[in-house]
C-alpha cells in the first residue's frame, strides 16, 4: 500500500473529491469507487476497447490511465449519454440498427463513435470500420454497428438516417 | 490484471522530473501518455518504485519550424496533434501518410512521440519515422542535455541509448530539399495495430537521376533499419523498373525478422522487398 493521493475529478458533470491509491486505473475508480458501472472492463491492456471514456473530450482508454492522472479533469462516461427512458441520438441508431448483441462492448463502442463524430467525417463504411478498429465485439456484430454509426454520421450532417 | 503498487510523483518542471530519476538511483520511470507502460504496468511486465508523471510539463510539448525549415517536436507532444498538424502535413508527409497507421483514436489522444521512440517497439511507426528522416534526438539528463541521431538510439527491441536518469525531450526533424518524394507502406492484421512489416523512402531527383535515396525497414528487425545498400544501388540511377528490383532484393537481404504469431520470419522477409519496391516507385513519382 502506498500513500493515496487525493484527487478531484469532474464525473459527468458531478465534481467528487477522492484519496486514491496511485495504481489505481481509471476504470476502477469509476467502476469501485464511484460505482459508474456503465465503463466495462475487458482485456486490460488497451486492447478491446470497452473501458473507453471522454477526458476533457478526448476519448482515452480508462485502463491506460491512473485515477490520479485525471485530477483536475473532466470524464464523461456512457451514463452521460442518456437514459433508457430518453436515449440520446447515437444510443438511438444503435436500438434502431440492433447495433448490440450482449452489450458487454457497447459502453467502449459509443464513447469511441462520440469522438469520431466529432473529429472525423465518417464519409464511407471504410473510414467508419478503421474508426472502429480500436473497439473489438466478441459477439461479432459489427455489420449493424457499422449501419448504427453510418445513420448517426447522416444525423450529424443533417442528412436522413441510412 | 493490476499494476504492483508504486509511488507517484507530478513533475513540475523538467529539472524536477530529472531530479527524480537521480534522486531514486535510477530506479523511478517516466510516465507520460502511459499507452505502452500501463499495458506492460497492467501485465506486471514492468515494476518501478516511483513514477514520475511529465504530463504536467506542457513545455514539452508542440511543433515548432526550426531555422531550416524543418521542425522540432517536442517530446510529449500527443500522437493526434501529430495525426493533424498542418505543419507535418506541408513538410513531411511521409510522417503525415505513418500517422494514419498508429494505434486508434482513443491511444493517439494519449500517446506520445517520447513515449512511442523511448518505449522503442521495432514495429513502431514513429521511431521508423526518426531512422528515414535522420531526426536529431535530445536527451535531458542530470549533466544537461546531449543530441543523438535516431539512427544510434534505437539498441534492440524497447532498447534505447537512454540511461535510466535521462529523459527524451525533443526531436529535431532536419528540413528535406524541396521537391523530396516519399512513399509509405504497412502491413498490418487489423487497422493501427503493429506493423507485421513495414517501410517507408524519400528520394529525391535531378534532373532524372536519384540524388538521394533512403529507404526505412521496420516490424523486420531489432529496430527499425535503414537500408543502406539498397539506398547505395538507387543513388546517381534512373529510376526505373530493374532499379526498383535490385533495390528491393538489397533491402529483402538487409532484415533479420522474426518468427511470432502474426507472421513467419520468410512471409516478413518477402513483404519487405514487395513494400520496399511500393514504397520507392511511390517516392520516385512523386519526387519532382
Amino acid at each position: 500500500m502506498t500513500a493515496p493521493v487525493a484527487i478531484t475529478v469532474t464525473v459527468n458533470g458531478v465534481a467528487h473529491t477522492a484519496a486514491v491509491e496511485p495504481r489505481l486505473l481509471l476504470a476502477d475508480f469509476l467502476r469501485e469507487n464511484l460505482d459508474l458501472t456503465g465503463t466495462h472492463v475487458g482485456c486490460e491492456h488497451g486492447i478491446c476497447g470497452a473501458c473507453t471514456v471522454l477526458m476533457n473530450g478526448d476519448s482515452v482508454r480508462s485502463c491506460l490511465t491512473f485515477a490520479v492522472q485525471a485530477d483536475g479533469t473532466a470524464i464523461e462516461t456512457v451514463e452521460s449519454l442518456g437514459t433508457a427512458d430518453d436515449l440520446s441520438p447515437l444510443q438511438q441508431a444503435f436500438r434502431d440498427h440492433h447495433a448490440l448483441q450482449c452489450g458487454f462492448c457497447t459502453p467502449g463502442m459509443l464513447m469511441t463513435i462520440t469522438d469520431l463524430l466529432q473529429k472525423y467525417p465518417l464519409a464511407d463504411d471504410d473510414d467508419i470500420r478503421d474508426g472502429l478498429s480500436g473497439n473489438i465485439c466478441r459477439c461479432t456484430g459489427y455489420q449493424n454497428i457499422v449501419r448504427a454509426v453510418r445513420a448517426a454520421v447522416a444525423l450529424r450532417d443533417g442528412k436522413d438516417g441510412a | 490484471m493490476k499494476p504492483a503498487p508504486f509511488e507517484y510523483v507530478r513533475a513540475t518542471s523538467l529539472d524536477d522530473a530529472v531530479a527524480a530519476l537521480e534522486a531514486s538511483g535510477g530506479t523511478a520511470k517516466i510516465l507520460a501518455g502511459g499507452q505502452s507502460l500501463v499495458p506492460m504496468l497492467n501485465f506486471r511486465l514492468v515494476d518501478a518504485p516511483l513514477f514520475v508523471d511529465i504530463n504536467g510539463l506542457s513545455d514539452l510539448a508542440g511543433i515548432a519550424v526550426a531555422a531550416d525549415g524543418g521542425l522540432a517536436v517536442g517530446a510529449l507532444t500527443r500522437h493526434r496533434e501529430l495525426e493533424i498538424s498542418p505543419e507535418i502535413r506541408d513538410r513531411f508527409p511521409v510522417i503525415h501518410e505513418a500517422m494514419k497507421h498508429v494505434a486508434h483514436l482513443a491511444i493517439r489522444n494519449r500517446g506520445t512521440i517520447g513515449g512511442s521512440l523511448s518505449h522503442a517497439d521495432p514495429a513502431a511507426e514513429l521511431p521508423a519515422m526518426c531512422v528515414l528522416l535522420d531526426a536529431m534526438l535530445d536527451i535531458t539528463g542530470p549533466v544537461g542535455v546531449r543530441t543523438v541521431a535516431a539512427r544510434d538510439f534505437f539498441h534492440g527491441p524497447l532498447s534505447t541509448d537512454l540511461a535510466d536518469d535521462e529523459i527524451l525531450t525533443a526531436v529535431a526533424f532536419p528540413a528535406l530539399p524541396a521537391g523530396t518524394g516519399w512513399g509509405f507502406e504497412e502491413m498490418a492484421q487489423r487497422h493501427g495495430d503493429f506493423a507485421v512489416a513495414g517501410a517507408a523512402a524519400t528520394v529525391s531527383l535531378k534532373d532524372g537521376i536519384v540524388a538521394e535515396a533512403r529507404l526505412a525497414l521496420f516490424g523486420v528487425d531489432d529496430t527499425p533499419i535503414r537500408a543502406d545498400a539498397a539506398e547505395t544501388i538507387l543513388t546517381g540511377q534512373r529510376p526505373e523498373p530493374d532499379l526498383f528490383d535490385k533495390a528491393a532484393g538489397a533491402a529483402r537481404a538487409a532484415v533479420n525478422p522474426m518468427n511470432d504469431l502474426h507472421g513467419s520470419a520468410d512471409y516478413r522477409r518477402h513483404l519487405t522487398g514487395v513494400l520496399a519496391r511500393r514504397v520507392l516507385k511511390a517516392a520516385c513519382g512523386r519526387a519532382a
